[in-house]
């Protein structure tokens, strides 16, 4: 079985270098296929040059990210919208 | 306190507690930690003299005690990062870390309903963050754990689990092994499948939360069973670490 | 010996993948080098190897810092693919199966300096190391060394790859240490 890979709950570390919030427990809609989940659920291929999570459904990719040394560089071009819920107020 | 982006801290070695002859908790004093949700992690960072670095993340395996937090290191073979923690790291030593992370895979006291809990091998660590949490808590949330390991001597915390169950305040706890069985252990080794999951979890109809961590390949295999038992994929919440020995 | 800067020797050989490993039935593998024109020469599996091999002998450099020294390989040489192909474009766009893409000037594909390799260390090339074939160009990191390569694109202009286009350096000369952008 073609193993090498975790899951989103991998990009938890390094998202939040960026963001204040968890991201995730974002849900995420792939551009792909439409397919919408938690981000913490997408198969992340982190056994490379950066991180990079795709879709469990049609498996294109929904995110990438690199941790350059100046800062950190994040394609979201394939999802196509991220809800993360915040606080009321 | 308002969310802020987390960086890298450091951390000192307070002690070191071997769970298997492979397998240690690393307790950590974390100055100005506020604390973390079950089933959370940190990142674990290790910077050579020359500049290299390299990281991992490991699950919290209980909850804070004030500033002390504790992870469960398994060792790898040749692993750049396990090693040195298991068997060089000693108390009084720094370490970076980066953490609390993580908030979907979490469990929390005020969640009333019942869960269920399926692990194999090292992904016993966050979800005995999950129980620690409930029975810090006083939580009589219905609890029940399933945890594969490839042999008896491969279980972490068995002595806590056994006390655990014994108490008989609704956490029940089933074991399985994949390559070698206590004995008098009533069935032959094997790799966990629908027919050793089902009489052992709770049923579909109860709706619980269920948490399955662990190897890619295990966690994939779980999550399939519980969704073919009847549990909506929306209750399946899983952390995978990758693949086995990585 | 020496080791381009930030450097370590592996003896082993490091799986990196930025996704699912492909499955392509030799039947249906083609390999593609589309000209600026859109003119497009194409070779089947059985006629990339018939096509003359070299069996070139390299240094890998991988951007995540590991080196192996002494690599041994067969594949056909890119100059020989390239020999009919009529282009005045600089520029590649190297494209794999699954999806994968790096770029390079067209001269670094030349001159006895890059191979589509279909054997490493004496066998077939496993899959998980960009089998059947794979681009192999020792000079630069690694990245550009595309596993499950189906195809080349020649453009006028450069256009950055998977990587490139990420932060990595768009040219990726290890001796420079051309890791990143701005490198």
């Amino acid at each position: 079985m073609d193993d090498s890979y975790c899951d989103g709950n991998a990009l938890a570390g390094p998202l939040a270098e960026v963001f204040a919030v968890d991201m995730t427990a974002a849900t995420g809609r792939c551009a792909s296929c439409g397919q919408a989940g938690p981000v913490a659920a997408l198969r992340v291929y982190d056994r490379a040059p950066g991180l990079v999570a795709r879709c469990p459904s049609c498996l294109e990719v929904v995110l990438r990210v690199v941790r350059a040394p100046g800062g950190m560089w994040l394609d979201l071009t394939g999802a196509a919208s991220l809800l993360i819920a915040l606080p009321a107020g | 306190m308002a969310p802020r982006a987390l960086a890298w801290r450091t951390a000192i070695l307070a002690a070191h507690r071997d769970e298997t002859p492979t397998a240690a908790t690393l307790v950590l004093r974390v100055p100005g930690w506020s604390g973390h949700l079950a089933g959370q992690h940190v990142d674990v960072r290790l910077t050579a003299e020359d500049g290299y670095s390299t990281q991992r993340s490991y699950s919290l395996a209980a909850p804070a005690d004030g500033e002390l937090i504790e992870l469960t290191v398994q060792q790898v073979a040749g692993g750049e990062v396990s090693p040195y923690l298991t068997e060089v790291l000693a108390p009084g030593d720094p370490v970076e870390i980066r953490g609390p992370v993580g908030g979907w895979f979490t469990w929390q006291p005020a969640d009333t309903g019942a869960v269920q809990l399926v692990a194999g091998g090292s992904g016993i660590v966050p979800l005995m963050a999950m129980i620690r949490a409930r029975q810090l808590a006083g939580s009589t949330a219905p609890f029940r754990l399933i945890y594969s390991v490839r042999s008896p001597g491969q279980l972490y915390y068995s002595a806590e689990l056994g006390s655990l169950a014994a108490r008989h305040d609704g956490l029940d706890i089933s074991f399985a092994y994949t390559r070698a069985v206590p004995d008098g252990w009533p069935v032959p080794p094997h790799r966990l499948d629908a027919a050793t999951i089902s009489p052992a979890v709770w049923p579909a109809e109860l709706a619980p939360a269920c948490f399955a961590c662990g190897p890619t390949a295990f966690v994939e295999t779980v999550a399939d069973i519980l969704v073919s038992l009847g549990h909506h994929p929306g209750r399946v919440k899983t952390e995978r670490f990758g693949p086995t020995g990585g | 010996m020496k080791l381009p800067p930030g450097q370590y020797l592996t003896e082993d050989f490091p799986v990196l993948s930025a996704g699912p490993t492909p499955r392509i039935p030799l039947e249906q593998w083609r390999f593609v080098i589309t000209s600026e024109s859109g003119q497009e020469h194409s070779w089947s599996w059985p006629e990339m190897l018939a096509l003359p091999g070299e069996q070139p002998t390299a240094d890998i450099h991988c951007v995540t810092k590991w080196s192996k020294l002494a690599t041994s390989w067969r594949g056909v040489s890119v100059d020989t693919l390239l020999a009919d192909v009529d282009t005045a474009a600089d520029f590649a766009l190297v494209h794999s199966y699954g999806g994968y893409t790096t770029n390079l000037p067209l001269a670094d594909l030349l001159g006895g300096k890059a191979w589509v390799a279909y054997r490493y260390d004496g066998d077939d090339l496993a899959p998980e190391h960009g089998g059947p074939a794979r681009l192999l160009v020792p000079h630069l990191y690694f990245w550009k060394s595309a596993k499950w390569v189906r195809g080349i694109r020649l453009l006028p202009q450069d256009q950055p790859g998977f990587w490139e286009s990420l932060g990595y350096h768009n040219y990726g000369d290890p001796w420079r240490e051309q890791r990143y952008q701005g490198d």
